[in-house]
Formats: structure tokens, C-alpha cells, sequence
């Protein structure tokens, strides 16, 4: 939460409502390294993930989200929202990047390196 | 030697208890004065929504009486609100004159109800939830009867409606969000939690966003939701939170944020003023709950009565909902997160939903409902964050269970057990009964058991038990024995009991299911959660809520996602016929979009391949425009129905196979299935449309129709059998619709029709096909559902249905870097 205040090398950009987004859904962004999935899980959680399956780049924010997991629309790869990492069979195969969020009261930021 | 003035504003919960600690410590130290706003001594404010229920009178719930300030030689100014801090005099003064001069200043100023900028806020009958005289003019509105509505699904609203409910009211809770106390809850809990009120006579709107309070001659009349809605009351509340009452602070130049900024000793940014209870801000937060004000009142006490090295190190929170008969508890981290691990038990027969969360074999959270003995133990294990590794296994019982168990092997607690102990209760069957069953009967397996005593065979919650009575009676002959195969690793149960269940019990949502059902995760996972909701939708196709969430995408959206993210648009074409306007539509749309590939696919349309997501609803509109629908291409359901030109041009036709195709098409488009079903129609026995490797397939001769089914050209390769045959195409339709309902009734999700043949037998379906009375209900059945489902899927997102669903969040982030 606090990392807002800390990091100067961070430039946060709001981009919207924690509520924008879908219980147990996702909705995309078009960040400068390329799309970001923005998650909310069923109990309220929001997770930013870069929007490519480690498998076969798929885009995460088009899966089903179950608890705080994701599984991939084109070959069924459970991804770990938190960590990006590949669960169960896949796990240790990949990880999608964990892009930088914070709320703050209900508001998204996404957490940019400036540069 | 003068006594030090302490000075208290807020006569109630913090300011009073502050003082009392103070005493404990320390009784002549302070010559005391608390000023207050109310008209009366201090009291339990928590205890108010007993008050408002008349389970609890005032006079119950009063903490300090008149005698109390007298014995301390306190100077009570009630009624009294203080208006003005003098922080270089040390000087408070109220707005009648009275003054009072200090030492050292508490500020207990507590919170004030968040009151909504809604139109009609100032309406009579118009209230929030906070002090004695809420209750008051919340019990002479009951006393009137008639409707309540109360805004704000949280702790407080909910006991409010419960409250005015128990008091004859009609009430109703609008909330905003799609859980009730979702802070607290999850959505199991929050499932249970509102039947449970349900029973009680309080509705709740999930949901629902307030849009205007509705007044007649100055008095409030009901409430207009952003939709349209409006639900009619003599008497509204608002519980949507509380603000820290911050403004005497602020006035006289301390730091404010949230609340009153305080430091681990409560000091305010002048050391001689101090802040406690829900207008303090430490480390961040603002408290609204009980327990951290007791917390912070104990290390007020002690800075003031000279006790080093006190610190305040902020509260881990727990909830308890005060609504009789309705036990829920929360603590915690609750909903898991990174690394974590759910343990879950649920007894659907005493409504009982319990979720540990575990994170590196420690307690991080809790949700308890039904059941909260064991509440206060999880929050002791969560609080000392004591290694809990070894009482996994049993940790969700309880602490009577775990205690009892500890180091106890399973098998021999089994056999430990009195034989009149009851191992199933469903069906009431003790131990001694399957241990005498077991060995008189020889029986070996579960499946014997089941089928000779019932013990498991009802909710099966009790397999495990019977698996160890097995082992432990049979030793080394009991081999373990899987029953039907569960649908996914959430439950133990197989297809059939789930859809049986679903429609025995009438169970009619994704929670309801999992609770009745006792699913041993929160909320499923991508494989069950698609299958339940397809159960649902077939077996109340009037009633059920399709669960967008619980969808694959292709069905989401509507369309095909393709290896590289971009989707598939295939319209539909009935039987396969198109016309020259349809395809210059679809040309025009394959110009204007810039779509990379159109192909002509087996199932006699065209796929539009390539098209961005974003893309998608301005697509469909173009393709809508020249009166083309969704294809369903991407459906478990009916996809094409292919045909050959039969007696319209086919020097071999027999019957009209093209208009029956298009027939078969128009009245079955949309219906959801197990799995994808596709039709072919074939005009003779020569069989152009390959009839006889479709799901269904027709193939018409001289004398009628011949319907075959189970045929599949995909990852298996399996030539139909023919099913049943008839003489007129009426009755070819109502036998097609009447096999796609059976097996939209008796398939298991994923389950193509070939596979569902083969497990309950051509037999058993040709039999209530062609039992007039039988096929005529199926396709009564039938024809229901789609009443619901032939829609065009495609119109809807155009006209602004899911629109979140294709626009992306923002632009900012391309903005910002642009």
C-alpha cells in the first residue's frame, strides 16, 4: 500500500474503479510493454498481470477466474494471480509478469517504470 | 498538591471506558470532566440494534449511571456540544458557554453516520443508525407498520432491518454490491447469510445502486433505484458507513487525515491532546469496531498514568453479526490471497459453511456461518500465528475434534466408536448396523455398502467414515473403491447426484448448489463452475441468472478466440442456405473490419477469421443489419444444420430436407447443451449432408424420415444408429427436439451425445422417444426453454448488453506514454 509514497522510479496512473471490474472477471489495458489484465476475484481482490499466458501467450483476461487463479482460454493453464506463476501439472513452467497495483480508496493505479 | 485536569470530549464508548481504565490505574490522579452531545449518561452502542429488535430495553444496555460520575467525583456536561479547542490557553468550550480548562485533552468525538447526497435526503422518515434517538424514531416508524427499506448491506444495515423486521416492518436492504457484507463475508457465506434472512422476513436487492428518495406532503415514500426500480417505504435508512468526526480537531490545527492522527502512545500532533476509539487514525486506519477502541483506551491509560514504554501496535479485527439465530464470524484475511490455502467444510443438513485460511501452515483468516463456537480459537491461532501444520487434517472441526484427536490414528478413532454411534446422518445408519452388514452380507465394497444399509449413498459427506469402517473391518480384503467419478477435485460427487439434486432440491444457484452439496472449496473451480451453470440454466430456464463469469470466453463474447488472441465470427446460415445480400454484408464487413481470412467451413457458413476483440460488437451490428444472428459456432449447443438440396432440385430427392433443415434450425437455435450438437439433414439415402456422422442426423426415404443418432467425425469417428423412424416431418421435429432435451437433461457437462448414448443405452432413449406421452412432455420441455434462449446473442451486445465486456478499462496508460 505503501509503495505508492516510496518508490519515485514509479510513476502510478489511475484507471479506474475497482468495481469496473467483473466479479470473478478481468478487463484489459493497453500498457507501453503491451496488454495488461486487470483481475478482481470473487471475493473482491484485484490482481494486474501482462495478459500472455507463459504457455503459448494466451490472454489471461479472457479466462474463467476461480478463486485466486486464472485458467487460460486457449490451453487450460492455471495461472496464480498473485505471482503469475503456472500452477498444479505446469507448475515451475513460466510465470506472467506481475504488473504493479495499488488501491486506494476503491481507485486502480497501475504502477509504471518511468523512463 | 493540585490535581492534573483531564478533560474527555465524548460522553460515549472511548471516553468513558478511557476513564475508567484511568481509574483502575490510578483514582485520584485527574480532577475529570467529559463533555457529551447526547442528553444522557454513556451506554453500549453496540448493544443499540438489540434495542431496535426489543429484544434488550435502554435501560439494559446503559455501561455508566448517574451514581457512577458521582462516586468519581466526575463533572458530566451532557447535551453539551463542545465548539472551540484553545490549544494555547488549554481551554475547551462549548457552544452554551460552558468551559472548562486542561491538562490533558481526550478526544472521543466518535464518528458521524455517512449520510448519502441523494434528492430527497431531507425527507421525514429519512434516518441513519447511530445513537438512541435513531432508535427512537425508527421504533415509532415500526409502530405505524408498513415498509422499510435500508441502504447498505453491511454489519449495521443488516441489523437495522432485522431489527425493524422483528418489529413488524416489511424490510428490504439495498446493496450495492453483489455480497451481502462483503468486507467480511464471502460468497458462500454471503449465500447462506441471506436466506437466512430471507426466512426472517427481511428482503435484500444485491446490487443496486440508489438513484432518488421519492417524498409525498414532505415525507419519504419510497426509493428509486438507477434502474428503474422503485421500492416504496415510510421509513429509510441509510447505513452506508461512518466518517470520523474529525471538525474540533481540525478547527484547533491538529493533523487530520481520515481521522485524528495519532501515534502508538494516542497522541495527537500536540503531545497534551490524545485521541481514542473511531475519530482516531493510527497507522492508516480508522476503527469502526469495538474491540480496537478497548485496545487503545488500555494504552491511553497507561501514558497517562505514567507507564513507560506502552505502545498501541493496532488491532486484528473480528465480526460477529448480532441477528438472533444467525451465527456468522469473520476474521482476518478471510478471502486467502497470495501462497494461501483454503480448507472448507460445509453441512448443508444444519446450514453450516465453515473456511480456514491457511498461509505457510498458520492461521491468516476466517469466515465461519452457522457454526461460531470455534471462532474465538481460530482467532487465538490466528493472533499468536502458531504453526498449525499439524492439526491440519483436523483443524476445521474444531477445537473439541482436533483435541480429542490429537495423535490418534483415523482408522483406530474408527474403531474406537460405539457400534450405536451414527455414521450416516441422512439415513440414520450407526456403525454396528454396516459392521454387522459388512460381515453377514460380504459385502467388499463402498458400492455394496451403499446399496445394502444407505449408509453414504444419500449426501456422502460420511464416505471417508465408511471407507475406514471397510478397512478396519475387512483389514487387507477392502480394496478402496472409487465411486462415479467426481465432476472436478471440489467434490466428491459425480454428475448424475448433482443434477438429480439440483432439480430434487430445487436448488437454483451456483452457491446454493455448492453449499447443499458441501463443496470442499469457497467457489469452484474453471471445471465445475461451467458445468453447474449449464445444470442450472437447464433445469430452470425461467428462473436462473446465466453466471456470465462462469462461462468459457467463446461463450462470454459470443465468438471464437483464436491461438493468437483475435476471434472468429460465423453467422448463422439457416440450413445452410445465404443469399447475395447476405454475402455482399458479409463481404462489406470483411472490407470495412480489415478481417485477414474468410473461409467456408464444414458445416455449410462462412467464418470470419482474425477479428479484434474491440471489434466485435461493431461486426455483429453490420452483420445484425442484413438480418443475420449469431451462428453459435463457439456454443455448447446447437451449432449448424447442414442439409443437401433435396426434392427442391436433387433428381433423387425424396422429401424436402432443405426446408426441413431450415425448419429444425429456426426452432432450435440457441438451446443450451452438454455439449456442441449438430443436425444434418440428408434428402435420400444417398446422404449428400452426411447425416450419419452427426449428433442428429435425418435421412429421408419414400416412405418418412429416419433418425439416427450418435454419430461423431471429430477426435472419435463412430457412424450414427438409427434411433426410430416416422412418417411426417411434424413428427420428425417434435422427436428431434424431444432426444435434445433428454439429453440436455441426462448428459453430463462436456458429454457429446455419442458418449451419453453409450452410457445409458440406445434402448433407454428410443423408449421415451417413442412413447407418444413421454416424447410429447420432452419436447413440451423443450419448447419451454427456448422461450428463454432464442435471442440473438449478438443484438444484445450491440445494443449495449456487456459492454465492459469489449472496451478496455482505460486509455490513459497509451496516453501517458504516447
Amino acid at each position: 500500500m505503501n509503495a505508492m509514497v516510496k518508490d519515485p522510479q514509479i510513476a502510478w496512473i489511475d484507471v479506474g474503479a475497482d468495481t469496473d471490474i467483473p466479479r470473478r472477471g478481468a478487463r484489459r489495458l493497453k500498457g507501453p510493454q503491451g496488454e495488461i489484465a486487470i483481475f478482481r476475484t470473487g471475493d473482491g481482490q484485484v490482481f494486474a498481470l501482462m495478459d500472455a499466458c507463459p504457455h503459448k501467450g494466451g490472454p489471461l483476461s479472457q479466462g474463467i477466474v476461480h478463486g485466486a487463479s486464472v485458467t487460460c482460454p486457449l490451453h487450460g493453464r492455471v495461472i496464480d494471480l498473485a505471482t503469475g506463476e503456472s500452477l498444479g501439472a505446469d507448475a515451475g513452467k513460466g510465470c506472467a509478469p506481475v504488473v504493479p497495483l495499488e488501491v486506494r480508496e476503491g481507485r486502480l493505479f497501475i504502477g509504471l517504470v518511468r523512463g | 498538591m493540585t490535581k492534573e485536569r483531564l478533560v474527555v470530549i465524548g460522553n460515549g464508548m472511548a471516553g468513558c471506558r478511557a476513564v475508567e481504565e484511568v481509574l483502575k490505574r490510578d483514582p485520584d490522579r485527574y480532577e475529570i470532566t467529559i463533555f457529551g452531545t447526547e442528553p444522557r449518561v454513556n451506554y453500549d452502542r453496540i448493544m443499540l440494534s438489540p434495542v431496535l429488535a426489543g429484544e434488550k430495553a435502554f435501560a439494559d444496555i446503559v455501561l455508566n449511571d448517574e451514581a457512577w460520575y458521582r462516586d468519581h467525583a466526575i463533572t458530566l456536561h451532557t447535551g453539551c456540544a463542545v465548539s472551540q479547542i484553545d490549544r494555547e490557553a488549554r481551554v475547551v468550550r462549548a457552544s452554551n458557554g460552558t468551559q472548562a480548562a486542561y491538562d490533558r485533552l481526550i478526544l472521543a468525538t466518535g464518528s458521524d453516520p455517512v449520510r448519502l447526497p441523494l434528492p430527497g435526503a431531507d425527507l421525514a422518515g429519512v434516518v441513519t443508525f447511530r445513537d438512541l434517538d435513531d432508535v427512537e424514531a425508527m421504533v415509532a416508524a415500526a409502530d405505524a407498520g408498513g415498509e422499510a427499506v435500508v441502504i447498505g448491506g453491511g454489519l449495521l444495515g443488516l441489523e437495522a432491518a432485522y431489527g425493524l423486521a422483528r418489529r413488524g416492518m416489511r424490510a428490504t436492504v439495498i446493496h450495492l454490491m453483489d455480497v451481502l457484507m462483503e468486507r467480511q463475508l464471502d460468497e458462500s457465506a454471503g449465500f447462506l447469510l441471506r436466506s437466512a434472512l430471507t426466512d426472517r422476513g427481511v428482503e435484500t436487492v444485491l446490487g443496486a445502486q440508489s438513484e432518488a428518495i421519492l417524498g409525498e406532503n414532505g415525507k419519504v415514500s419510497g426509493l428509486q433505484l438507477k434502474d428503474g426500480r422503485i421500492i416504496p417505504c415510510s421509513l429509510l435508512v441509510m447505513a452506508v458507513g461512518i466518517r470520523p468526526n474529525t471538525a474540533l480537531a481540525a478547527g484547533c490545527g491538529l493533523t487530520v487525515g481520515r481521522g485524528v492522527v495519532v501515534d502508538d502512545q494516542m497522541r495527537t500532533s500536540d503531545p497534551a491532546v490524545f485521541a481514542i476509539g473511531e475519530c482516531a487514525e493510527h497507522r492508516g486506519v480508522a476503527y469502526g469496531l469495538v474491540a480496537p477502541i478497548w485496545e487503545m483506551c488500555r494504552t491511553l491509560a497507561d501514558v497517562l498514568t505514567g507507564v513507560d514504554d506502552c505502545a498501541y501496535g493496532g488491532s486484528v479485527l473480528q465480526t460477529r453479526l448480532k441477528v438472533s439465530g444467525v451465527d456468522v464470524f469473520s476474521a482476518g484475511r478471510f478471502s486467502g490471497g497470495e501462497g494461501c490455502e483454503d480448507v472448507v467444510f460445509r453441512d448443508a443438513g444444519r446450514g453450516v459453511y465453515k473456511r480456514v485460511v491457511l498461509d505457510q501452515g498458520r492461521v491468516a483468516g476466517a469466515v465461519l456461518f452457522g457454526d461460531v463456537i470455534d471462532g474465538g480459537w481460530y482467532f487465538d491461532l490466528m493472533k499468536s500465528q502458531a504453526d498449525v501444520s499439524e492439526l491440519r487434517e483436523t483443524l476445521i472441526f474444531g477445537q473439541a475434534v482436533t483435541e480429542a484427536l490429537r495423535g490418534v490414528d483415523p482408522k483406530s478413532a474408527v474403531a474406537a466408536m460405539a457400534d450405536s454411534q451414527e455414521i450416516c446422518g441422512c439415513n440414520g445408519v450407526c456403525k454396528g448396523a454396516i459392521t454387522t452388514a459388512i460381515g453377514d452380507l460380504g459385502l467388499t465394497t463402498l458400492e455394496d455398502v451403499r446399496a445394502h444399509t444407505k449408509a453414504s449413498a444419500s449426501c456422502g459427506s460420511c464416505t471417508p467414515l465408511v471407507e475406514k469402517l471397510l478397512a478396519v473391518t475387512l483389514g487387507d480384503a477392502f480394496q478402496a473403491q472409487t465411486g462415479p467419478k467426481p465432476v472436478c477435485g471440489c467434490t466428491h460427487h459425480g454428475h448424475e447426484v448433482v443434477r438429480k439434486r439440483i432439480v430434487s432440491e430445487g436448488l437454483k444457484s451456483i452457491p446454493a448448489v455448492m453449499q447443499a452439496l458441501e463443496w470442499a472449496t469457497p467457489e469452484g473451480c474453471a471445471s465445475c463452475r461451467p458445468a453447474l451453470n449449464y445444470y442450472l440454466i437447464c433445469a430452470w430456464p425461467g428462473d436462473y441468472q446465466d453466471d456470465k463469469q462462469s462461462r468459457f470466453v467463446n461463450e462470454r463474447v459470443h465468438a471464437n478466440i483464436q491461438k493468437d488472441g483475435t476471434y472468429s465470427v460465423v453467422p448463422r446460415m439457416w440450413g445452410g442456405m445465404t443469399s447475395p445480400q447476405e454475402l455482399r454484408a458479409i463481404a462489406d464487413v470483411a472490407d470495412k473490419f480489415a478481417i485477414p481470412a474468410v473461409k467456408v467451413t464444414g458445416g455449410q457458413r462462412i467464418d470470419l477469421l482474425g477479428v479484434k476483440k474491440d471489434d466485435l460488437p461493431a461486426v455483429w451490428a453490420d452483420l445484425n443489419a442484413a438480418g443475420m444472428v449469431s451462428g453459435h459456432a463457439y456454443a455448447k449447443g446447437l451449432r449448424t444444420v447442414k442439409t443437401c438440396v433435396g426434392t427442391d432440385w436433387c433428381r433423387f430427392g425424396t422429401q424436402d430436407s432443405t426446408g426441413l433443415g431450415v425448419r429444425l434450425e429456426k426452432l432450435m437455435w440457441g438451446s443450451w447443451a452438454p455439449a456442441k450438437v449438430k443436425l444434418a439433414v440428408s434428402g435420400c439415402p444417398r446422404n449428400c449432408a452426411e447425416a450419419t456422422c452427426k449428433d442428429i442426423g435425418v435421412v429421408c426415404v419414400d416412405s418418412g424420415f429416419e433418425i439416427h443418432i450418435g454419430g461423431a467425425a471429430g477426435l472419435h469417428i463412430q457412424g450414427t444408429q438409427l434411433l426410430t423412424k416416422v412418417a411426417s416431418e411434424d413428427e420428425a421435429v417434435w422427436a428431434i427436439c424431444a432426444i435434445t432435451q433428454l439429453y440436455r437433461e441426462e448428459g453430463w457437462y462436456l458429454e457429446r451425445i455419442y458418449k451419453w448414448m453409450a452410457r445409458v443405452g440406445l434402448e433407454s432413449i428410443r423408449a421415451q422417444v417413442e412413447d407418444p406421452d413421454a416424447r410429447k412432455a420432452l419436447y413440451d420441455r423443450f419448447a419451454y426453454s427456448q422461450r428463454f434462449s432464442r435471442t440473438d446473442p449478438w443484438a444484445e451486445r450491440v445494443a449495449g448488453r456487456h459492454a465492459d465486456e469489449f472496451n478496455p478499462l482505460s486509455r490513459r496508460l497509451e496516453f501517458e506514454r504516447a
